[in-house]
């Protein structure tokens, strides 16, 4: 990580980020014109891994000495509007470019064989959703940002309703409409703001703009309704257990390990920098939020039968760790705040994985029907409770690391939500012992158990890079608290208004 | 002319009521040959679209084998001769016929896309009377052509004119040949009772502007625009005579947009008529009456705006919240389509209410991608709609991706365009239009028409995963000609390209912006 030397190289030869945003995108259009179904699948891997590969060299030249954006790209796009297509990642993005690029191969790995209708279809899907989710972590344009934003809809929506479960329709409906009437409502603060920012849509140039106090209320709200649906924080989470219990694996593990993070993106990239008088106006509402969140999304997980429904409902209540962490306005909570994004996607992202290696075999997610996973196929039950420990939080997991530094950033500013964030911990616990007691230990139920298979290697690829992570940053997290830290006291400076 | 006296406008008056007759007389005392031929010249591609229908028109007289690709080819070969004249003539921006007629970049962007919108008909139009079989009776082809080429001619001098005479001739010209358009099929209820609905609203509403454009005349003593425009300044625009005018006519208009209350002919003439006059409708006659508004309430006679802007606003709202709505609930494609063309309609008289020239390029630029997706959609329908007499319920669409994968592409591409959807150009255009709103202050505004809108993203999104999930409709033997592909491909390349180059199309609009607007 010792890039100040080329980095300015870099800008001036290669347009690093639209390669890997749009490497995987052109890969889409040639799909169509593969034959066989295992050189599709080969393929997306290839390009996916190639991805990953790019992305993960980012990482590693990345220059965490500073906060400024880096690999900055800038080109015209609607002059006339002001629109430039304006790319740069800083510490948090290029994190999770890495999570997501991350995620993208491995998801097609998880659909190696539980995809078999329209495979090409699906894989386009794959593709295409991958280079959008990578261009809303590059943008700095607000409007690229959005085009990129509400087009991964699109690719979403068709993964739930095509490929997804008995009601898929219905929640690929619920899905696609909550988040569109969330992001139009977003349009129209983004459209407000330009205006009042000099008529520009460079995320930089609106950051330095300063908005009257009552401009940036309704902004904010604006905001707030997209990005709470994306969150998704309770009240507009009810669409979140639909998606998931309906889409295929490989679509809730997108949804949980990168959209969900989306919204929380937001708030970091414009919410805080951009309103910081309305997001402290807005904070106690916020945090408030929050606390319901952990410990609702934990009760309701607590009650579920259903494996993926409960492993939704823990996403509500982890999702609310960050959004409590993210408005402490603190450098402990911020910096948990984002490390629970990054472990959130890894580790729920694993679990999502894993719940549907076991569906393939099993065809169930019925809970109590499980049992004794763990004598029948004991590599899968030690992954699989390992994972579970990391979403517990467990010391020497990377959720750990997260949580503990939210709740550290919370005490002090508002010690009843830490309390919420206390209990929702404990509930955490709770239902994800009772996972692994119901799923893993006790006798074999299941029907067919016999017959099932232990992990194989491509699912061991699959399982093992995540696994890295949650001990990486459960005993180290050092290199990753250090590429975050100049661009998050950077967001404080701006959100608080003073030089830290 | 904008300084002329009150007493002076009755001069004008005098030219340019009948001018035809002014013409011929001015002819017979001192023949003014250059400002003829220059007349003339300025509105060649009128003129180029008349011979075409002729030529149409007798040519089916003479059998032919193959007449219906002949017809088809000769009315393209016009639109497209015309569409370069056009072209041709947009860097000499110049009024003719003694300040009737005006050509400048406004109408030429106009037209071209009344070129587009025709031309793409055209091109669809010879797979549907193959598909219903009317193509062997013969006789219908050169009326349908030359009608379609009539109703286009009536669309460009609407864009064109700066007289209010001429408008309403270019208004029936086109209102008569599509009502005619719409009963095409002789043998069908459906159809005729379209063409019977439609001919009595649409006569009731032409009456209304007529009345409307009379106490114009009567209140400024001339029906030019500009004429008219300097008259009202002198005007108190409190007086009740001009508010019952200026609505009048505005509710004419409105009614050829389908806005609500003035909707009602809609649903059921979109149903009625054949395939691709609906595209047509949805799309050359909207176009042309939206260059008509434009040209009368935000450019030549835009000193009217108190008096409207209030109601306008009620009724852009009120079109999109009953266009959104009901279409959710409609089972036959074309109705839904009907109701989304209402609603999207409601969306541009949003632009009229924004106002400034902001306003006015996103509704130009809205009214361009309109007509690539609208026509696009419609292309699909016609492949997918066999038997004209079953009508055409949303189950067409059903598992078209399992036997078609490409054409499920393209409807995901119109698709997601009427709904809105980045990156193609309907989210463009709408985007557009809600900034020009916002410029405006109208941010409430803004908000009601996107939560309408995401509303409105139901009915399209639903008829995707009828294309995706469902096992197939009786689709197996969809017959795609080369004509249909090139709709196809024009219509899609141009909801792409609108959105995700709009940089090219806004400075084509620009530049046909008419120079000091107030």
């Amino acid at each position: 990580m010792t890039g100040s030397l080329m980095t300015p190289l870099l800008i001036e030869n290669v347009p690093i980020l639209s390669i890997l945003i749009f490497l995987p995108a052109i890969a889409a259009l040639l799909v169509p014109f593969l034959s066989g179904n295992n050189t599709v699948r080969w393929f997306t891997f290839t390009v996916l891994f190639i991805d990953f590969l790019i992305a993960t060299w980012l990482l590693v030249i990345f220059d965490n000495s500073t906060a400024q954006m880096q690999f900055m790209e800038s080109k015209a796009w609607v002059p006339s509007l002001g629109i430039t297509y304006k790319l740069g990642i800083d510490g948090i993005s290029v994190l999770f470019l890495f999570l997501t690029s991350l995620l993208g191969w491995i998801c097609v790995l998880a659909s190696w064989n539980a995809i078999a209708k329209r495979l090409k279809e699906f894989m386009i899907c794959l593709l295409v959703i991958q280079s959008l989710m990578l261009g809303v972590f590059c943008a700095l344009d607000l409007l690229l940002f959005y085009v990129f934003w509400e087009a991964m809809l699109v690719p979403m929506y068709l993964i739930i309703g095509i490929w997804g479960g008995e009601d898929r329709i219905y929640a690929a409906f619920k899905f696609f409409l909550y988040t569109l009437a969330g992001s139009l409502i977003f349009l129209v603060g983004i459209l407000v703001l330009y205006f009042a920012g000099g008529r520009t849509f460079d995320i930089l140039a609106l950051m330095d703009a300063s908005y009257d106090a009552d401009l940036q209320r309704w902004v904010f709200i604006s905001f707030l309704i997209a990005f709470a649906v994306k969150v998704p924080m309770v009240p507009v989470h009810t669409w979140l257990p639909d998606a998931h219990v309906q889409a295929p694996t490989a679509g809730s593990i997108i949804l949980a390990g990168v959209l969900l993070k989306m919204g929380a993106y937001g708030f970091i990239r414009f919410s805080l920098p951009m309103l910081p008088d309305a997001s402290h106006y807005f904070a106690p509402l916020m945090q408030g939020l929050s606390a319901v969140a952990i410990v609702y999304g934990g009760f309701l997980a607590l009650a579920q039968q259903d494996i993926k429904k409960l492993i939704a409902y823990s996403s509500i209540s982890h999702m609310g760790f960050i959004t409590l962490g993210l408005f402490t306005f603190t450098i402990n909570g911020t910096t948990g705040a984002v490390i629970q994004m990054f472990n959130h996607g890894i580790s729920t992202g694993a679990l999502f994985l894993f719940i549907g290696l076991v569906y393939e075999r099993t065809h169930s997610r019925d809970i109590p029907a499980y049992g004794g996973l763990l004598k029948a196929v004991p590599f899968y039950g030690i992954f699989f409770a390992l994972f579970l420990l990391s979403s517990m939080a467990v010391p020497g997991t990377n959720g750990f690391i997260g949580e503990i530094l939210v709740l550290s950033g919370t005490f002090g500013v508002n010690n009843w939500a830490a309390t919420a964030g206390v209990l929702g911990a404990l509930l955490g616990a709770a239902y994800l012992l009772g996972i692994y007691r119901q799923i893993l230990l006790g006798p074999i139920k299941i029907p067919g158990a016999a017959k099932m298979w232990d992990l194989n290697k491509r699912e061991l690829c699959c399982a093992l890079p995540l696994l890295i992570f949650v001990f990486w940053l459960g005993f180290y997290p050092k290199p990753f608290l250090s590429i975050l830290q100049p661009t998050l006291k950077h967001l404080l400076e701006q959100t608080l208004g003073v030089s830290l | 002319m904008s300084t002329t006296p009150a007493n002076t406008t009755t001069a004008i008056e005098l030219t340019t009521i009948g001018s035809t007759a002014d013409l011929v007389n001015t002819d017979i005392t001192r023949i003014d040959t250059a400002a003829i031929s220059q007349s003339v010249l300025a509105s060649g591609p009128e003129i180029i679209i008349i011979i075409g229908a002729c030529v149409a028109l007798m040519l089916s007289l003479v059998p032919h084998p193959r007449q219906d690709p002949l017809l088809a080819g000769v009315s393209v070969f016009m639109i497209v001769l015309a569409a370069g004249m056009s072209y041709g003539l947009a860097d000499y921006p110049q009024t003719a016929y003694a300040g009737m007629f005006m050509v400048d970049g406004f109408s030429t962007y106009l037209k071209m896309i009344l070129y587009l919108g025709t031309t793409l008909t055209v091109l669809m139009s010879g797979r549907y009377f193959h598909n219903n079989r009317l193509g062997k009776e013969g006789v219908f082809q050169g009326e349908y052509y030359a009608l379609l080429l009539f109703a286009l001619l009536g669309g460009m001098i609407m864009v064109s004119s700066t007289d209010l005479l001429l408008i309403y001739v270019g208004l029936e010209l086109q209102a008569l040949s599509i009502y005619v358009l719409t009963g095409f099929l002789k043998t069908d209820v459906r159809s005729n009772e379209a063409s019977l609905k439609y001919i009595i609203l649409g006569a009731f509403s032409s009456a209304i502007l007529l009345y409307g454009m009379s106490l114009f005349y009567g209140l400024t003593g001339t029906t030019n625009l500009n004429g008219m425009a300097a008259a009202l300044s002198t005007l108190d625009l409190s007086d009740p005579m001009l508010v019952l005018a200026t609505l009048f006519m505005l509710v004419g208009l409105l009614f050829k947009v389908g806005a609500v209350p003035f909707h009602m002919w809609v649903p059921d003439v979109y149903e009625g008529a054949p395939s691709p006059i609906t595209a047509y409708m949805s799309v050359v006659p909207k176009t042309a009456a939206f260059a008509v508004i434009i040209r009368l309430f935000m450019q030549d006679l835009s000193i009217l705006q108190p008096i409207w802007i209030l109601n306008m606003t009620g009724i852009a709202v009120l079109t999109m919240t009953v266009g959104s709505f009901v279409a959710l609930v409609q089972h036959n494609i074309k109705r839904m389509l009907a109701y989304s063309s209402i609603a999207h309609a409601g969306f541009l008289l949003l632009g009229l209410v924004a106002g400034g020239e902001n306003g006015m390029a996103s509704i130009l630029f809205y009214l361009l991608v309109y007509t690539f997706m609208t026509v696009g959609i419609f292309a699909i329908i016609i492949l997918l709609n066999k038997d004209v007499t079953a009508g055409a319920p949303i189950e067409d669409f059903s598992g078209l991706a399992k036997n078609h994968p490409g054409l499920a592409i393209m409807s995901l591409i119109f698709l997601f365009s009427l709904a809105g959807i980045p990156p193609t150009g309907g989210f463009f255009a709408k985007f557009y239009l809600l900034a020009a709103l916002i410029d405006e202050g109208h941010v409430v505004l803004a908000v009601i028409a996107v939560l309408l809108s995401a509303v409105a993203a139901w009915f399209y999104i639903r008829i995707i995963m009828l294309i995706y999930v469902q096992p197939p409709a009786q689709q197996t033997d969809i017959q795609l000609n080369l004509p249909i592909r090139a709709v196809l491909l024009i219509a899609t390349i141009g909801t792409l390209m609108t959105g995700l180059l709009p940089a090219w199309f806004l400075d084509f609009i620009a530049n046909s912006m008419p120079l000091g607007l107030g």
